[in-house]
């Protein structure tokens, strides 16, 4: 633990991490089985070599330009921060991106550099079916062959993006084992790589499993935080107060955190999802309520049993039901920069309707979570501070489930 | 000496290929384990693979993830898997047993308890697939204090360097992952196997196993003309899976698929 700390004094290290083997403090890692290690170390590779070439970089942005929208504006909520009678809140809006959220952001760049390493097949995993379209979408568009792991489970509650990913010219493959949800997925999409490494690419959609995915994934999503730095900049002229980001594996958050992670005077707030409640047991919140240990490649707080078995988590949103977090979101957590909340399915609900009838705009019910927790905050801050909020997807993949919980059938 | 050195040993000498069963511990029941230990050693069993139920088998095909949400449902954890070994060595002071599963349920026990609890109920090695040699140190140290054995995977895409260095940590026995792809996968290819064999052989005297894939009685054979040990698990556990209800069925089963490859092997 004192390696931890003593990092924590040296600011550099935010931007140095993680460390070649991919370890954050004690977090992270590689930990796969053997036959797994040399696609990863290969793929390691070519991501160094890559990540600050500008013939790649070149193509990423123009990509992220004209394909993903980029830009994607920073919005005041004049209205809802009125109601909320605190601090000005900016929404980044990431669900304005092709496709509905941050999600592309990491698909362009990964399968850019599948591209690259001459791999004519991905896969992928996913919950909410974001990032399956989002992989499905790339794929499309570079003719490669895409096949996407979804749980049983997600499969029911997000029929839409199902059909959306077959529309695309993906396979769905679902995964009947386990709880049959996002964990699951996952599982899968590993067995389906240590099977065909030769020709595949894993593009995973958040900043888990082993290293280099937590540093890569960060690295593509974390557009979304120098964006954010450059736009406050020109409409408040300074910095924000606070930032706040829902936190499933973790990606949109660490894209919007990690670039002001050097910067003291701003607040971090990372929103898990609380589902019925922590003291209920049912809910997805390993940061605030489970323990280290070593799941999908990394060493991470996870939501386990004293057996050390993976328990069952729960929450509206299928994006956030997930055992575990990226491995950098632990390490903030430990040493003390970045603050770990939860707010209930409940909360992220009402959050949703206030800020669709208020706003206009109808989010995610992921990204709801941080909203439900920007109306706990706000209202505790003076009127001249400034939060910004990441509105990672859109909320049209999520009308069947509201709807239902309120008895209408669409 | 390790009772895994004087098995190898001792069949060595007696110009004979392990035969290594692999069950999960607790499946289909926690009342079948221990006696179908001794059951396979009667049938010709040289060391046992004791699987460690796990939540998340990534490394694992469909039939062995079964078995271990069949012994997830009694509850079946890494202490109760330990309590095991320790009833079956009240009759069997000599068979090698080695634990195979995945990392977290050590991590959450603690290696240093979990390694004095193995190595006093008399568990001979451990193999843990998700960690590579390069995050290992910690558990190694912890296995060597203990004097357990840490058995390592070699893969079809492990480097020349790669397979030195996991040859420089392994002590016991080494276990190379006949195919890419996940247990009971069906691309075995022998003479691929025979290859690797080879080179692996040229950075280390360890007796090696190969395992993944051999699922009848002709592939064991074959694999045995080349390797030290042929390691058998989904075959054996899909005639656990077929009898669950009937524990005498299943010892007759596994049983008989042990002795139909024991004699191939031999003959
Ligand atoms: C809109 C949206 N937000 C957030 C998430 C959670 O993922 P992450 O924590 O990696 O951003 C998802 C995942 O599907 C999502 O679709």
């Amino acid at each position: 633990m004192s390696k931890v700390s003593e990092s924590a004094d040296r600011a550099e290290n935010f931007s140095d991490m993680p460390d070649a083997q991919g370890h954050f403090g004690i977090y992270g890692g590689m930990f796969v089985a053997e036959t797994l290690m040399a696609p990863l170390l290969e793929l390691r590779q070519a991501y160094e070599k890559y990540k600050d070439d500008s013939e790649f970089l070149a193509e990423l942005d123009y990509d992220l330009k004209h394909f993903v929208g980029r830009p994607s504006p920073l919005y005041f909520a004049k209205s809802w921060s009125e109601k909320l009678g605190g601090a000005r809140v900016y929404f980044k809006r990431e669900d304005l991106n092709h496709t509905g959220a941050h999600k592309i952001n990491n698909t362009v760049g990964q399968a850019l550099l599948a591209n690259r390493m001459g791999k004519k097949r991905v896969i992928a995993e996913t919950g909410a079916g974001q990032h399956g379209v989002a992989t499905a979408t790339v794929a499309a568009r570079l003719n490669m062959e895409c096949v996407v792991y979804m749980g049983a489970e997600d499969i029911k509650r997000q029929a839409i993006n199902v059909y959306r990913m077959r529309l695309l010219g993906a396979e769905v493959v679902p995964v009947e084992s386990g709880s049959k949800t996002l964990k699951d997925a996952l599982n899968e999409a590993m067995r389906d790589w240590v099977t065909n490494v030769d020709d595949t690419f894993y593009i995973i959609g958040t900043v888990a499993g082993p290293h280099p995915y937590p540093a890569m994934v960060r690295d593509f999503q974390a557009i979304i935080g120098r964006e954010t730095r450059e736009q406050v900049m020109s409409m408040e002229g300074r910095l924000p107060d606070a930032l706040v980001a829902c936190v499933g594996g973790g990606s949109n958050a660490i894209g919007l955190f990690h670039p002001f992670l050097q910067d003291s005077d701003v607040a971090i707030y990372g929103v898990e999802a609380a589902g019925d409640g922590l003291e209920s047991g049912h809910h997805a919140a390993p940061l605030c309520a489970g323990k280290p240990g070593v799941l999908h490649g990394n060493r991470t707080y996870l939501m386990e049993d004293g057996d050390g078995q993976i328990i069952e988590t729960h929450s509206i949103s299928a994006g956030l039901d997930y055992p575990g977090v990226g491995p950098e979101h632990s390490w903030l957590k430990d040493i003390g920069r970045a603050q770990y909340v939860a707010v209930s399915d409940e909360e992220a609900l009402t959050a949703f309707h206030d800020v669709t009838r208020s706003e206009g705009i109808m989010p995610a019910l992921e990204s709801s979570h941080a909203l439900a927790y920007v109306a706990k905050l706000a209202p505790t801050m003076a009127k001249d501070q400034v939060i910004v909020v990441n509105m990672s997807g859109r909320g049209d993949k999520d009308i069947h489930t509201v709807a239902a919980l309120e008895g209408i059938s669409v | 000496m390790s009772r895994i050195k004087a098995c190898f040993d001792s069949l060595k000498q007696r110009n004979r290929t392990a035969l290594i069963p692999y069950i999960m511990a607790g499946d289909p029941e926690p009342g079948v384990t221990v006696a179908l230990m001794h059951a396979m050693v009667e049938a010709g069993a040289d060391l046992i693979e004791l699987g460690v139920p796990f939540s998340d088998p990534m490394a694992d095909g469909p039939v062995i993830q079964a078995a271990s949400e069949r012994a997830l449902e009694h509850h079946i954890g890494l202490r109760t898997v330990i309590d095991m070994v320790r009833n079956f060595r009240q009759q069997d002071s000599t068979t090698p047993v080695v634990l195979m599963g995945y990392l977290n349920p050590l991590e959450v026990m603690g290696y240093a308890p979990f390694a004095a609890a193995a190595a006093e109920a008399g568990v001979d090695g451990v193999l843990t697939v998700d960690i590579p040699p390069e995050e290992s140190h910690d558990l190694i140290e912890m296995l060597h204090q203990h004097g357990l054995d840490p058995i390592y995977l070699i893969a079809p895409t492990s480097t020349s360097a790669r397979i030195q260095s996991i040859c420089a940590n392994a002590s016991g026995f080494v276990y190379y992952v006949s195919l890419k792809g996940v247990t009971g996968a069906a691309n075995l290819q022998v003479q691929a196997v025979e290859d690797k064999l080879k080179e692996i052989r040229t950075y280390t005297d360890l007796p090696l196993g190969v395992g993944f894939g051999i699922s009848d009685a002709e592939r064991a054979a074959q694999v045995s003309q080349s390797a030290d040990a042929v390691v058998v698990g989904s075959a054996i556990i899909k005639r656990i899976a077929a009898n669950i209800t009937d524990q005498t069925a299943i010892s007759a089963e596994v049983t008989s698929l042990l002795r139909s490859m024991r004699q191939a092997m031999d003959s």
